[in-house]
């Protein structure tokens, strides 16, 4: 079974090797399913090695495997080895079979593009590099990973690169995340240095022993790690590139930038929870208040957006600040179980969203739709899921775990809880906002007939991909639309997903011990450093009637808002909202301006002092070559004279030396 | 003195055993030239052209082949079921078959196969085309064979003579070239002047330690404390004038750029790898192994010339206009590197010079294959504006060539950077640490040099931009399938042992070399 464990992220590498050699032979659309089967297969792969675990009892539930020394240098020593343990499967599992799934999708969402197998070559790179990422059994194969799935997410933001924008987004998202994987490699080195050891088990083994590690060294780690896992999994103030990185095609805003690589800033604090569990307490404080501020800040953001994309991207990131809130409150479990039923309903959205783009002809903003229900049932249908679990309405997904995440800030503080709740309400509240101007109330576009004689039938796809962008749409409300329901690759995607968001609960019902199959799952990866919930049920009951009712309120005002029109919506959707509070703006602007002046400096500084150090050390080179040269006279008898002159050379030296 | 003469001759003379196991892959090598030889003597008019190379590529391989078994014996340990098993000597202890010897014959037995099948097509296009190279390679490289075994100083001696001779005949074989000529006679007379200092080292070893036999040697200055060591002394420093002269040592070094510019590209691709192998893996035997009591006496020598080397090697070659010669300078900085870790005279020194050796041996094979291509009929038009564009001309040259520089450079991801990598921490473990800081510096001056060529073969060349002229400067380079083959094989080994290099160092760490008796 620890041989499976290799296997899993063989597939989708075989996958994109074979594409990078073949891929434009097999073309569209063989490109797109022989990568969806690659994942598929990794999926099963997953699914045997989870079995295999299952099957043994919960203190020896773990797989590794080592396939091959990889550094072997002195001291150093890092394996190429993997680890196949509680979380790591259970992260490969919701990987895989959420890519896969979007795989699916994105034969349809892809069709007509002249691009398509290097889309799926890169998708097949990401899912390779995310399994990397997780089940690597050392942080620098993480590292591997976390650059790799980088990489791979630049690469697709900016896709459709002919577009400046497009473009200068991936730029964006690839310098910001730049200054996270800092922290990510300053920890590392931490760790090192302090434990001698970048394997996982050596290094909590190190850690947890007693006087392992130094309380201040702890804190330090925690902090790096923290700063790297804001990056990626865009806290604030590391959010900025996310949002832009909707440029790229919605299959990777679904798969990587709400499902996957978004969350491994979650994953890398849950698998070093030893190490936080020795740092000081205002650390883990520490996360949990960005998390929340976070939260906050980008649901705020959300109400105002008129993109159907930023809508979502500026939700992502506020999700992400709850799963942190959990981390930073010692309930990892509670962290997990909202990522992996964020990743359900999330995915599902986007893709809801995506298929909604493609039926309006690639225009984003909302304030053009309306009334879709109609065109699209299914995608309305399944949207409607995702939004009620998103919406933390009971029995979907969401309610459960984020019911979880609120408990979580009841227990560390209840200024934290009240804020959160806050947060959930403006969620329900702005999704609401989403789902009533996209799918209801009256259509805000034309198709040239009535807007009844929409029947929703599956339209030909030749009207399918072309190169409309938002801002072409914007600017020309008055074209012809023609929305229709999506192709069946990518429709049976979204009911899957939103069966999923429905149920997925179930992996955690809080009734008893014996429900929560999840926390059970997790905990021999936690070492105990889960916090235990001292609230009694009657205050659970109590903060679960509160988020339900905080649901139901944002909801409710969405409701009057947008369909009853009773509240004045400018008042809503203020500018400043709109804008993001300017902070984006306000870091181009100091970027621009006296960041432009410092970087003009550093130029200057790169240019005469440092280069002239370089082409110094060139001058002179060069000039001490030119004048060694002339010993190479080309003369045998000059050459003869060197040998004798460096024996005598070497002979008097010795001879200095003997001993009588 | 007249009884001595008047006595019947009673006892035949003693012949020492042979363990012909040992000797297997040297005796298939050598044999396999002889027979050669022979043949294409005896059936001259009856050989198809294509008989020769695919011999000698046949002969290179069964060579490696027999050393596989060899391998597995002495680098186990002598066991109850195998008391045979460890490193064993031969032919009354004047020949060593242990991990060390076994991993150069491999080296050699892999050189030979990758210079036969570039020197295949060469040959063909220069009209030299005859059996002599091959005999004379095959030869030269049984002589390294010897010298990486040898356990005897005047065994190595032959050795080291069997490896030049061949060489000097081959630098000269391109006979309608005046410069080859030239090159084959400076070598030979500069080498004969070296050979003969060795020469005299050796007599002057014996004469302070009484036996030319390493083991005996070994014995004796571990048990004897020499009141006057002058002469000991001596014999090292004219045995180190010698092994200097052949890995191309400053101040020993000014045969080298003459010598490879001038020489037939193929035969400078095997002087740089196998007689360079060949040279430090003498010099290991004799000064680490044998001389490793005393090392404190040879250590700041051969520190010295380190420095040397790899300022002169980086720095004059920055100033050179040709690539031949480029290549020749960098060969004698990597002489530099090299003689870093045998000054740092640890086990583990030993094992990172085998690991440069062989990681050098493909990167440099490799880099003349693809000059050879890139520099076209007549072996002459090797100055850096000949091949400038080449990588635009015909870009699998180009990023084949650009792979062997970044390797020679020491840059990650190639087997070249664990080459510097290892033989730097060696010398730092060793507390060398000035030197390892000139080694790193020379790296950076050396990069200029690899730089150069690669800026040339990228962004030069623009007046080849006319597409009929691309077009003919395409057609005029074929690859033949020999070079591609050499290509393919040295392209894979930098790039797979500069991502992995685990299994490479491991077996050099196995080749240790050992002093056994038998």
């Amino acid at each position: 079974m620890e041989h499976l464990l290799w296997v899993i992220p063989a597939f989708p590498l075989v996958g994109f090797l074979t594409l990078m050699v073949a891929g434009r032979r097999m073309g569209e659309p063989m490109a797109g399913w022989f990568a969806t089967s690659m994942v598929g297969g990794a999926f099963a792969a997953t699914a045997a090695v989870f079995f295999g675990l299952l099957g043994r009892d919960t203190g020896e539930r773990v797989y590794e495997f080592t396939l091959f020394e990889w550094l072997p240098s002195g001291e150093f020593s890092v394996s190429f080895g993997f680890l196949g343990d509680p979380l790591s499967i259970a992260m490969a599992l919701f990987i895989t079979g959420i890519s896969t799934l979007i795989h699916l999708y994105a034969i349809g969402y892809m069709h007509g593009d002249p691009n398509f197998s290097k889309f799926f070559l890169y998708l097949n790179m990401f899912v390779f590099s995310m399994l990397m990422l997780v089940m690597g059994d050392n942080m620098l194969l993480t590292f591997l990973g976390w650059e790799g799935v980088g990489a791979c997410s630049y690469f697709l933001i900016s896709f459709w690169f002919g577009d400046e924008a497009n473009a200068s987004a991936g730029k964006k998202a690839f310098v910001t995340n730049r200054v996270g994987d800092f922290g990510f490699m300053l920890a590392m080195f931490l760790v090192f240095f302090t434990v001698g050891s970048l394997n996982y088990s050596d290094m909590f083994l190190s850690v947890m022993s007693p006087d392992g590690i130094a309380e201040s060294t702890a804190t330090a780690i925690v902090v790096l790690l923290f700063v790297g896992a804001a990056g990626k999994s865009a806290q604030f103030p590391l959010y900025l590139w996310l949002p832009d990185a909707m440029a790229g095609p919605t299959p990777v805003s679904a798969l990587i930038h709400a499902a996957t690589m978004v969350t491994s800033g979650v994953y890398l604090l849950t698998r070093m929870n030893p190490v936080i569990a020795e740092s000081a307490n205002w650390a883990p404080d520490m996360i949990a208040w960005i998390g929340l501020f976070t939260a906050l800040f980008a649901a705020t953001i959300a109400v105002a957006q008129n993109d159907i994309k930023k809508v979502l991207a500026y939700s992502t990131v506020s999700q992400l600040g709850f799963m942190f809130v959990a981390v930073g409150s010692g309930l990892y479990v509670a962290a997990i179980f909202h990522m992996i039923t964020h990743a359900f309903f999330k995915a599902l959205l986007f893709l809801g969203a995506g298929s909604v783009i493609h039926g309006m002809d690639d225009d984003q903003d909302m304030r053009h739709y309306g009334a879709l229900s109609k065109a699209m049932p299914i995608t309305a249908a399944t949207f409607i899921v995702g939004w009620l679990a998103i919406s933390g309405v009971p029995p979907f997904s969401g309610f459960w775990s984020k019911d979880e995440v609120l408990l979580a800030a009841y227990e560390n503080n209840f200024v934290l809880w009240l804020l959160l709740l806050l947060a959930a309400i403006m969620t329900a509240f702005y999704m609401s906002r989403l789902v009533f101007m996209t799918f209801f109330g009256e259509a805000r576009w034309s198709d040239g007939h009535d807007a009844e004689a929409v029947d929703g039938e599956i339209a030909a796809a030749e009207d399918a991909d072309d190169d409309a962008t938002v801002e072409a749409a914007a600017e020309a409300p008055s074209r012809e639309y023609h929305p229709h329901e999506s192709p069946w690759q990518m429709w049976v995607p979204l009911v899957a997903l939103a069966g999923l968001a429905a149920v997925g609960g179930v992996l955690n019902l809080p009734f008893s011990h014996d429900t929560k199959l999840l926390e059970k799952w997790l905990e021999p990866i936690l070492f105990g450093n889960e916090v235990h919930i001292t609230a009694s049920t009657g205050t659970k009951w109590l903060l679960a009637i509160f988020a339900i009712v905080g649901g139901v309120v944002g909801i409710g005002l969405a409701a009057a808002a947008y369909l009853r029109k009773r509240i004045d919506t400018k008042a809503i959707e203020a500018p400043i909202l709109a804008q993001g509070w300017m902070y984006d703006k306000a870091v181009t602007d100091f970027m621009g301006g006296p960041g432009r002046r410092m970087f003009d400096a550093a130029t200057w500084f790169d240019a005469n002092i440092i280069d002239g150090a370089v082409k110094g050390t060139a001058r002179i080179t060069t000039t001490v070559g030119s004048r060694l040269r002339l010993a190479q006279t080309g003369l045998v008898r000059t050459y003869a004279l060197g040998v004798v002159v460096g024996t005598v050379i070497l002979v008097t030296y010795f001879v200095a030396r003997m001993s009588f | 003195m007249l009884n001595i003469l008047a006595q019947p001759p009673t006892d035949a003379i003693p012949t020492p055993d042979v363990a012909w196991s040992g000797l297997m892959p040297l005796l298939i090598l050598s044999g396999g030239a002889v027979l050669l030889l022979t043949i294409v003597s005896l059936a001259k008019d009856f050989i198809p052209r294509w008989f020769t190379p695919i011999y000698t590529v046949l002969i290179g391989i069964a060579t490696g082949v027999a050393a596989i078994p060899l391998w597995l014996r002495v680098t186990d340990t002598p066991s109850a079921a195998d008391p045979n098993n460890g490193p064993f000597a031969t032919l009354d202890s004047s020949f060593g078959v242990d991990g060390f010897s076994v991993f150069f014959t491999m080296l050699f037995a892999a050189v030979v196969v990758l210079v036969a099948l570039l020197a295949n097509d060469y040959l063909r296009r220069e009209d030299i085309d005859g059996p002599e190279f091959y005999v004379l390679m095959m030869l030269s490289a049984s002589g390294g064979i010897v010298m990486a075994s040898a356990n005897d100083l005047i065994v190595m001696f032959l050795g080291l003579e069997i490896l030049s001779i061949a060489v000097y005949v081959m630098a000269a074989m391109h006979s309608r070239r005046i410069e080859s000529q030239e090159a084959g006679m400076k070598y030979f007379v500069l080498g004969a002047l070296s050979s003969a200092v060795f020469l005299y080292g050796i007599a002057l070893t014996y004469g302070a330690t009484g036996s030319t036999n390493l083991v005996e040697i070994r014995e004796f200055l571990s048990n004897v404390i020499l009141l006057n060591d002058a002469l000991l002394l001596a014999g090292f420093a004219l045995l180190l004038v010698g092994f200097g002269f052949k890995v191309a040592a400053v101040p020993f070094h000014s045969w080298t750029p003459d010598v490879y510019q001038g020489a037939p590209t193929p035969v400078v691709g095997f002087m740089a790898s196998a007689v360079k192998a060949a040279a430090f893996a003498g010099m290991l035997r004799v000064f680490w192994l044998t001389f490793g009591s005393y090392r404190t006496d040879w250590q700041p020598v051969i520190y010295g010339l380190a420095i040397a080397t790899l300022l002169v090697g980086s720095f004059v070659a920055i100033v050179q206009t040709d690539v031949k010669r480029m290549l020749a300078y960098s060969s004698i900085s990597h002489a530099g590197y090299l003689l870093v870790g045998v000054q740092a005279a640890t086990n583990e020194g030993t094992a990172t010079v085998l690991f440069y050796l062989a990681a050098y041996a493909f990167m440099v094979i490799g880099s003349f294959t693809v000059i050879t291509l890139a520099t076209g009929p007549g072996d002459a038009k090797t100055s850096l504006t000949d091949i400038a564009g080449l990588a635009r001309t015909r870009p699998v040259l180009g990023i084949a060539l650009t792979v062997f520089l970044l390797g020679q450079a020491g840059v990650p991801f190639t087997s070249g950077f664990f080459a510097k990598f290892y033989v730097i921490s060696a010398a730092a473990d060793a507390n060398s640490y000035g030197l390892a800081i000139v080694a790193m510096l020379a790296a950076v001056v050396a990069a200029f040099l690899y730089l150069r060529i690669m800026m040339a073969i990228w962004l030069d060349g623009d007046e080849v931009a006319d597409p009929t002229e691309l077009a003919a400067a395409k057609a005029g380079i074929p690859v033949p399938w020999g070079a591609a083959v050499v290509l393919v094989v040295t392209v894979g080994f930098t790039l797979v042992f500069g991502l992995w290099p685990e299994p490479m160092i491991e077996m050099a760490r196995d080749a240790v070399p050992a002093l056994a008796i038998g």
